[in-house]
């Protein structure tokens, strides 16, 4: 008994930090209509620029935690709007690929200015234990910071001025335009929130893991699981996802090894794929 | 008619300078001219689900990786090295057939997450069934005998042997009803089921296809390298590199994939030589290019369908594909 409660809350702790990693994701999946493969090497990126903030400059990775997140905002903007907006209406191949394309290049330049050595923050946040049940501190951290960040997330799509317009546009952009909604402004903040919630992902994962580039294919394996596993574009269907899909490793670990956990996550995923296409949150009509 | 007509005048000098490739040049431009004759092979198998049927697959390395697992698996039991290659494409094909069969009611995005996913799966059960597979240290092959230079001419030739079955099974399909009802389904899938394509049946012959060249190369570039591993034989890079090769010829065409991986490998040797660390970045950009510049691929875009253009129809608008 002690064990699982063990297990179950390390699958918490994982699962919010996959919630906060496949958010993004979805979003921008749910809304743009496209699957971003440059999510994981976002991620990677606001890991390493958190790394340097404190290695070099001595930065708190909490403030970097305020300057971070803008900086990939203001890429995700430009990127947008330079790059995938020109593509936003073809078929799924070709956006697919130049998404995979971009993701190629900036992992190249990761790789290139920042060497693929693993990099970890080293600070000690102490550890918690309640009834023999161990608690890090760093992993609580992240995973109290990734629940209230993704909070806020939520509670600006449903109150702000452009979280409505954002979901407007993903129920029906015809409607959404006739109704005086930029759509193209709407697509850039989009994809700009989804990279800003990929630097957050990025500080707390600095904070807990070794950041290295290699984990980038990794990190967007777990976004696609989630998304399929939680359902696409909103929130609380990543938040789903993510802490099922936190709890089925974590409990698929506990029984055949950690080397499987990886893999069954992935096999259920397919399994989902074929079954129920739309996730458990998910709504039919929104693909 | 007139395309394959006008494809064969430049492809069949192309397979004529590759097939003498041993005899005027030196072993790098053997080594490069194998890598031609396997990616177009690979980006030939690609275009029977991604072009013709119009499916964003992306598990090529899958096939490659299983065809050269199953073909390592074969030759170290014994079995003589092209009878190996057979069996490895067979059991290649039925790997497809089965998997056809789960992952082809998905479309559009989700299909694509499930084809990528499919490499990843294998990759992870390949790395942790040490038992049969080595695991991540890979399986060695028996060295082929006979010196680099005899070695570099069987395998060039055993490649362009596949490129040219490649070549010809996509000319039967393209003019046979399997052609015509995949062409049908890139179109509108619903409205083929409805006039009374088999859309199921067709679907999965093109996944089937599509998968059974890439298990022979593998199994051959498995013997050729005579070491695997799980991250090469499903590398992600192929994954990815193999659809690029056949959107840059100009995929759902018959030549389009061989001039794509023919122009690839010549733009990858004569950058890469120049910059060793960015071979992804250049893979991108050919992609950005691509993308941004190309939609419809090199042959789609050839000054000559220009010039046709121009002179059939000079006020028709350019219709986007």
């Amino acid at each position: 008994m002690q064990a699982y409660i063990q297990v179950l809350t390390n699958g918490l702790m994982l699962g919010a930090l996959y919630a906060c990693i496949a958010v993004g994701f979805s979003l921008v999946w749910g809304v743009l209509n496209i699957i971003n493969m440059m999510h994981g090497s976002l991620i990677i990126l606001g890991g390493y620029l958190t790394f340097f903030g404190w290695f070099h400059l001595k930065i708190n990775p909490l403030i970097m935690l305020l300057i971070v997140p803008p900086f990939l905002f203001l890429f995700g903007y430009v990127l947008q709007y330079v790059m995938i907006n020109r593509v936003i209406a073809r078929p799924v191949l070709a956006t697919l690929t130049l998404t995979f394309g971009l993701d190629m290049i900036l992992y190249n330049f990761m790789n290139v200015v920042f060497e693929a050595t693993p990099r970890r923050i080293t600070m000690d946040f102490g550890s918690f234990s309640f009834y023999d049940v161990v608690l890090p501190g760093d992993r609580l951290l992240a995973m109290v910071l990734a629940f209230a960040l993704t909070g806020i997330l939520y509670w600006v799509m449903r109150t702000s001025r452009i979280g409505r317009a954002i979901v407007a546009v993903r129920m029906d952009k015809d409607a959404a335009a006739l109704m005086g909604i930029p759509i193209n402004r709407v697509y850039a903040v989009t994809f700009a929130i989804s990279a800003m919630m990929a630097g957050v992902c990025g500080v707390l994962m600095a904070v807990t893991f070794p950041v290295t580039t290699n984990i980038s294919g990794l990190l967007l394996g777990k976004a696609f699981a989630v998304c399929v596993i939680g359902g696409l574009g909103s929130v609380p269907g990543a938040l789903v996802g993510g802490l099922a899909l936190g709890l089925i490793e974590s409990l698929s670990g506990n029984w055949w090894g950690p080397q499987n956990a990886v893999l069954t996550g992935s096999v259920l995923m397919i399994i989902l794929l074929m079954t129920r296409p739309t996730g458990l949150l998910g709504k039919a009509g929104y693909e | 008619m007139n395309s394959l007509r006008y494809g064969l005048l430049w492809f069949i000098p192309l397979a004529i300078l590759l097939a003498l490739a041993p005899f005027i040049s030196n072993n790098y431009i053997v080594q490069q001219a194998t890598f031609v004759c396997m990616y177009a092979a690979l980006a030939l198998s690609w275009n029977f689900i991604g072009g013709y049927t119009g499916y964003p697959s992306f598990s090529t390395s899958a096939f490659v990786g299983f065809g050269a697992y199953a073909g390592a698996l074969l030759q170290n039991a014994g079995m003589p090295m092209v009878l190996a290659w057979v069996f490895a494409t067979i059991f290649t094909g039925i790997f497809a057939a089965c998997l056809g069969f789960a992952i082809l009611r998905m479309k559009g995005h989700y299909f694509a997450i499930g084809s990528i996913s499919i490499v990843e799966i294998v990759r992870l059960i390949a790395a942790s069934w040490s038992s049969l597979t080595g695991g991540g240290e890979g399986l060695n092959l028996p060295i082929f005998r006979g010196g680099p230079e005899h070695a570099g001419m069987v395998f060039l030739y055993s490649f362009l042997v596949l490129m040219l079955l490649a070549v010809i099974t996509t000319v039967i399909v393209d003019r046979s009803r399997l052609g015509f009802g995949l062409r049908c389904i890139e179109q509108n899938e619903d409205a083929a089921d409805m006039v009374g394509v088999n859309v199921n049946a067709s679907k999965i012959s093109a996944f089937v296809l599509s998968a059974i060249f890439c298990g022979t190369a593998g199994a051959i570039s498995a013997s050729w390298v005579s070491y695997i591993s799980p991250p090469d034989a499903f590398s992600i890079v192929m994954t990815l590199k193999v659809p690029v090769m056949a959107m840059l010829g100009g995929a759902g065409t018959i030549f389009g994939p061989v001039l794509g991986a023919l122009v690839f490998v010549g733009i990858e040797q004569s950058v890469l030589s120049r910059f060793l660390d960015y071979n992804q970045a250049i893979l991108g950009l050919i992609i950005v290019f691509l993308i941004f510049f190309l939609p419809g691929g090199l042959l789609r875009i050839s000054l000559f369908q220009k010039l046709k253009q121009r002179i059939t129809k000079p006020s028709t608008p350019e219709v986007k594909s």
